[in-house]
C-alpha cells in the first residue's frame, strides 16, 4: 500500500486458537502465503484444553501488523488476537545451552550462570548445559558470555507473552484461593466479583 | 438408528437442502456412490473431469444464491479439484467440496491414490476438514455449510476416509451451529453509516464502486434505490455486472483495466468514492496511487481484511452489504431533509454534465466490417436477442471482457465469469451448472477457443445429463489477450498464442452428440445466433471472428486508469506502455 507510514518493528502477539489439528498448519501457511516475517512462535495449550495460546513475533509497521492481525482473525480456527507490544505485558524465552567445560573455564560458566540465575540442568566431564528464562535482552547477554567458552549446542523456545492483569483483582482472587469456589476455576475469573 | 457413515453423509446434504450434487466416483467415495444408489432426493451429474465438478458447483451457487455441493474421489481427483476451490476462494463462491480418503489407518502411508487433500486445499479453502469419526460427520457438514454461506461466502472442503464412509454410527445432528471462533459482523456501525450518509449527502463528485458482495448479499434493490435517492454514478467491477443495471442511466458501467473511460476517468476525479463489496483489486485501480487521488473513500465490506489492505479507506464501514445499504438508506433520507446548499447542488449538476461529456467523448466503440466479424458486434446481437434475461458464462480472455463490455445486463445472479482467479475453461463447467440450477432457462457460455478447449470434454456431460447449453466460440484461432499484449507491450515478438484452426469445432460438437454450427460473415450472425436459441439441444456455434481485434479500452499493467489506450496505439504509445508494464 502507499502509505506505510510507520517505522517497522517487533511486535509480540498472542493468539487464542482453537487446539485442533491443523491449526498450525493454517497459521504458519498464513504467514508464508502472504509473506509476512516471522520471527519466532510459540505454541501450547492454555488452562483449557480445548483452546491453545500462541505467541508469534513479527517484524513489520504497523499497516503489516494491522493485516496480519486481520488474516489472523479470518482464520476460523482462530478465537481471538491481540497485540501485547504496546500493552503491559511480561515476555520471557527459555534457553537450553550446552556449553564447553574445560577446567580452566569451569568456575567462570558457573558464575555465568549464577548472574543470569541459570540452572545446571547436566554436567559431564567436559560440558555444562544451563536453563536459563528471561526476556530476549537477558538471553542474548548470557549467550554473548558464553560464547568464548565455546558453545556446543543451543536451543530457544522463541518468545512466550502474557499481559499483566489488574492489580487489585489478582489480590482477591489469592485470598479465595484459600477455600475452593468457582471463581477460583481461572477461566472465570473475569466474573470472579 | 445406525447407518453408514456413507448415507449420513447423504442424509446431512439432503437436510442442508441440497437437490443437486455434481460429482465422479472413485476408489475412496465408492461406499457413498453405492449409498447413493437407492437413496431419493438428490440429483447427481457426472462430470468428466473433477475441476468441472467444482465449476458447476460454482455456477450452481452464483445462479442460486444456495451452496454448491460437489463429490469426488481422493488424490488425483483432489488435486484436480484444486484450481477449481481456488477460484471459489477468489470469487467467494459458497461451496462445500468432498472428497474421499484413504482409510484413517492407512493416512500417511503413501497408499494408492492418497494425498495430503487438507493440507494441500488449506490455502485455497476458506476452511477445510478432515473427519476421523463418524460421529463427527454430521456436526462437521452442518458446520461446512454454514461456514461457505455466512460471512463472507467461500469454498470449504470435507475430506472423507474410506473407513468413515463404511462404518456404521448414528445420526448426530445438532440443530443449531455455534462456533466461538467465527462470529462474521453483520451490521454496519451506527456511527460509521451516519458519517458516510453525511459525505455522500454532500459530496460534490460522488461515485459508488460496487462489486460483488452486493450480488452475493442480494442487495441489488437496496443499490438501486440508494443511487437513484442521491443520483449517483455507479461503476461496477468484473464481478459486480448485474448488481446494477447497465442501462440505466446511471450506470457508467465497468471499471478499471478494461472498463470504459467515463468509468474511469469519474473515479479518477471523484471526491468521495463508496466501495460496496468490492475489494480494490489490481486489475481494477491500476496503480494504486494514482487510483481516485482526490477522493474520501468509504469501504462497506464484510470482511475486515479487505479493508484497508490496498488502498487506505476514510470511513470502513464492516457489514453486509444489504443491511448496510438499507441503514444507509435511511441515513441518506435523514440527510437529504436539510436542504442542500446551492453551491453542492451546482456541482452535483456539472458533474453529471462532465460524466455525459466523457461518455461522449469514448463511449465503448469498435470499427465496423462488412467483410470479417468484429467480436464486440456478435456479444451485442446476444444482449440484443435476450434482453438481458439469459444467465451468461464466459471463459477467461478477450471474449470476456467483450463479453463484460458489451453485453447489457439486467438481473443480479445471471453472470458468472471468473474474476479473481481468471481460470480459463471455467465456461462450459459452470454454464452447466446453470443450467443444472436453472432449469428451462436460456444459459449462454460465451467462451473463446483457447479457453474452451481447457473443459470441451464436459459436452459429454450436457449431452448425457440433458443440459442445452449455449456456446458461442468467439473463435480468433489463437490464444487472443495474450496475442494483445505481445503486440501492445512486448512489440509484436508473437511466442506460443497460435490455435490453428484446430479442432472443427463443429464437428467436436457432432461427435459429443450436440449441435453444431458455424458463421463466418457478419450478415449471418444474427441468423446463426437465432437457430442457435431455438435449437433445443446443447449447441456450438463457431464464430470466426477477426483474430486481429483488441480490447479496448485497456490499461497497462501498473499504469494509472488515467492511462488508457483508446485504439490500437502509435509506436510512441507502445514504447510507453512497454516502459509501464511491471511484469506481468
Amino acid at each position: 500500500m502507499q502509505n506505510g507510514n510507520s517505522e517497522p518493528r517487533k511486535h509480540t502477539i498472542s493468539v487464542q486458537v482453537e487446539n485442533k489439528f491443523g491449526v498450525l498448519s493454517r497459521v504458519a501457511g498464513l504467514f508464508s502465503a502472504r509473506g509476512y516475517n516471522i520471527e519466532s512462535l510459540s505454541v501450547g495449550e492454555t488452562i483449557d484444553p480445548t483452546v491453545s495460546r500462541m505467541t508469534i513475533v513479527v517484524h513489520g509497521d504497523e499497516f503489516v501488523i494491522e493485516q496480519v492481525m486481520k488474516q489472523l482473525h479470518k482464520l476460523v480456527d482462530v478465537i481471538k488476537v491481540s497485540d501485547l507490544t504496546d500493552d503491559n505485558h511480561v515476555e520471557r524465552e527459555l534457553v537450553l545451552v550446552r556449553v564447553n567445560a574445560e577446567p580452566q573455564h569451569r568456575a567462570e560458566i558457573l558464575r555465568v550462570g549464577d548472574i543470569f540465575r541459570a540452572k545446571v540442568i547436566d554436567v559431564t566431564p567436559v560440558s555444562y548445559t544451563l536453563e536459563a528464562t528471561g526476556d530476549e535482552g537477558k538471553i542474548e547477554a548470557m549467550i554473548e558470555l558464553l560464547k568464548p567458552m565455546g558453545i556446543q549446542e543451543l536451543v530457544r523456545t522463541g518468545k512466550v507473552a502474557i499481559a499483566r492483569g489488574p492489580k487489585t483483582r489478582a489480590r482477591k482472587v489469592v485470598e479465595a484461593s484459600k477455600r475452593p469456589r468457582v471463581s477460583d476455576d481461572p477461566r472465570v475469573v473475569g466474573f470472579a466479583d | 438408528m445406525r447407518h453408514s457413515g456413507a448415507r449420513i453423509v447423504l442424509e446431512c446434504l439432503k437436510r442442508e437442502g441440497v437437490d443437486t450434487i455434481f460429482g465422479l466416483p472413485g476408489g475412496a467415495v465408492l461406499p457413498i456412490y453405492d449409498a447413493l444408489y437407492d437413496f431419493e432426493g438428490l440429483r447427481h451429474i457426472l462430470v468428466r473431469q473433477e475441476a468441472a465438478a467444482g465449476h458447476a458447483a460454482e455456477g450452481y451457487a452464483r445462479t442460486t444464491g444456495k451452496v454448491g455441493v460437489c463429490l469426488v474421489t481422493s488424490g488425483p481427483a483432489a488435486t484436480n479439484l484444486v484450481t477449481a476451490l481456488q477460484d471459489a476462494m477468489m470469487d467467494s463462491i459458497p461451496i462445500v467440496a468432498f472428497t474421499g480418503q484413504v482409510p484413517t489407518h492407512l493416512i500417511g502411508n503413501d497408499a494408492f491414490q492418497e494425498a495430503d487433500n487438507v493440507g494441500i486445499t488449506r490455502p485455497c479453502t476458506k476452511h477445510n476438514f478432515l473427519v476421523k469419526d463418524g460421529k463427527d460427520l454430521g456436526p462437521t457438514i452442518r458446520e461446512a455449510f454454514h461456514l461457505a454461506k455466512t460471512g463472507r461466502p467461500g469454498p470449504v472442503h470435507v475430506d472423507l476416509p474410506k473407513d468413515i464412509l463404511v462404518k456404521e454410527t448414528d445420526l448426530v445432528w445438532p440443530e443449531k451451529v455455534h462456533m466461538r471462533s467465527y462470529n462474521p459482523t453483520y451490521d454496519g456501525h451506527p456511527g460509521q453509516i451516519k458519517k458516510a450518509a453525511r459525505l455522500i449527502a454532500r459530496a460534490r463528485k460522488p461515485v459508488f464502486y460496487v462489486g460483488g458482495g452486493v450480488i452475493s448479499s442480494d442487495a441489488a434493490a437496496e443499490l438501486r434505490q440508494l443511487a437513484e435517492l442521491t443520483q449517483v454514478p455507479v461503476t461496477t467491477t468484473l464481478m459486480g455486472l448485474g448488481a446494477f443495471p447497465s442501462a440505466h442511466p446511471l450506470s457508467i458501467e465497468m471499471l478499471g483495466m478494461h472498463g470504459t473511460y467515463y468509468a474511469n476517468m469519474a473515479v479518477h476525479h471523484s471526491d468521495v468514492l463508496v466501495a460496496i463489496g468490492a475489494r480494490f483489486d489490481d486489475r481494477v485501480t491500476g496503480k494504486v496511487d494514482m487510483f481516485a487521488p482526490h477522493a474520501e473513500i468509504v469501504h462497506i465490506d464484510i470482511d475486515p481484511s479487505s479493508i484497508s489492505k490496498n488502498i487506505k479507506v476514510d470511513i470502513p464501514i464492516v457489514g453486509d452489504c444489504r443491511r448496510v445499504l438499507k441503514a444507509l438508506l435511511a441515513a441518506v433520507r435523514e440527510e437529504l431533509k436539510e436542504e442542500m446548499p446551492s453551491a453542492v447542488r451546482e456541482a452535483r449538476k456539472q458533474w453529471a454534465e462532465q460524466i455525459v461529456e466523457w461518455r461522449e467523448k469514448a463511449p465503448l466503440a469498435y470499427e465496423w466490417s462488412d467483410d470479417v466479424i468484429k467480436p464486440q458486434y456478435v456479444v451485442q446481437e446476444i444482449s440484443n436477442l435476450t434482453q438481458g434475461e439469459a444467465f451468461i458464462v464466459t471463459g477467461v480472455g478477450q471474449h470476456q471482457m467483450w463479453a463484460a463490455q458489451y453485453y447489457k445486463f439486467k438481473h443480479p445472479r445471471h453472470w458468472c465469469t471468473s474474476g479473481g482467479l481468471g481460470t480459463m475453461g471455467y465456461g462450459l463447467p459452470t454454464a452447466m451448472g446453470v443450467q443444472a440450477a436453472n432449469p428451462g432457462k436460456l444459459v449462454i457460455n460465451i467462451d473463446g477457443d483457447g479457453s474452451f478447449q481447457m473443459n470441451s470434454q464436459e459436452l459429454a456431460t450436457c449431452f448425457t445429463e440433458g443440459l442445452p447449453v449455449k456456446t458461442v466460440i468467439i473463435n480468433n484461432s489463437g490464444h487472443g489477450m495474450v496475442r494483445q499484449w505481445q503486440r501492445i507491450i512486448y512489440k509484436e515478438r508473437y511466442c506460443a498464442i497460435d490455435l490453428p484452426g484446430i479442432p472443427d469445432w463443429v464437428k467436436l460438437a457432432e461427435a459429443y452428440g450436440c449441435v453444431g454450427l458455424r458463421v463466418t460473415k457478419p450478415s449471418e450472425v444474427v441468423l446463426a445466433l437465432e437457430k442457435m436459441l431455438s435449437t433445443p439441444a446443447p449447441v456450438i456455434l463457431d464464430v470466426c471472428v477477426d483474430k486481429d481485434e483488441c480490447v479496448f479500452p485497456m490499461v497497462p499493467a501498473g499504469g494509472a486508469n488515467t492511462d488508457m489506450i483508446l485504439a490500437l496505439p502509435t509506436r510512441e504509445v507502445k514504447d510507453k506502455a512497454a516502459k509501464s508494464q511491471t511484469g506481468f
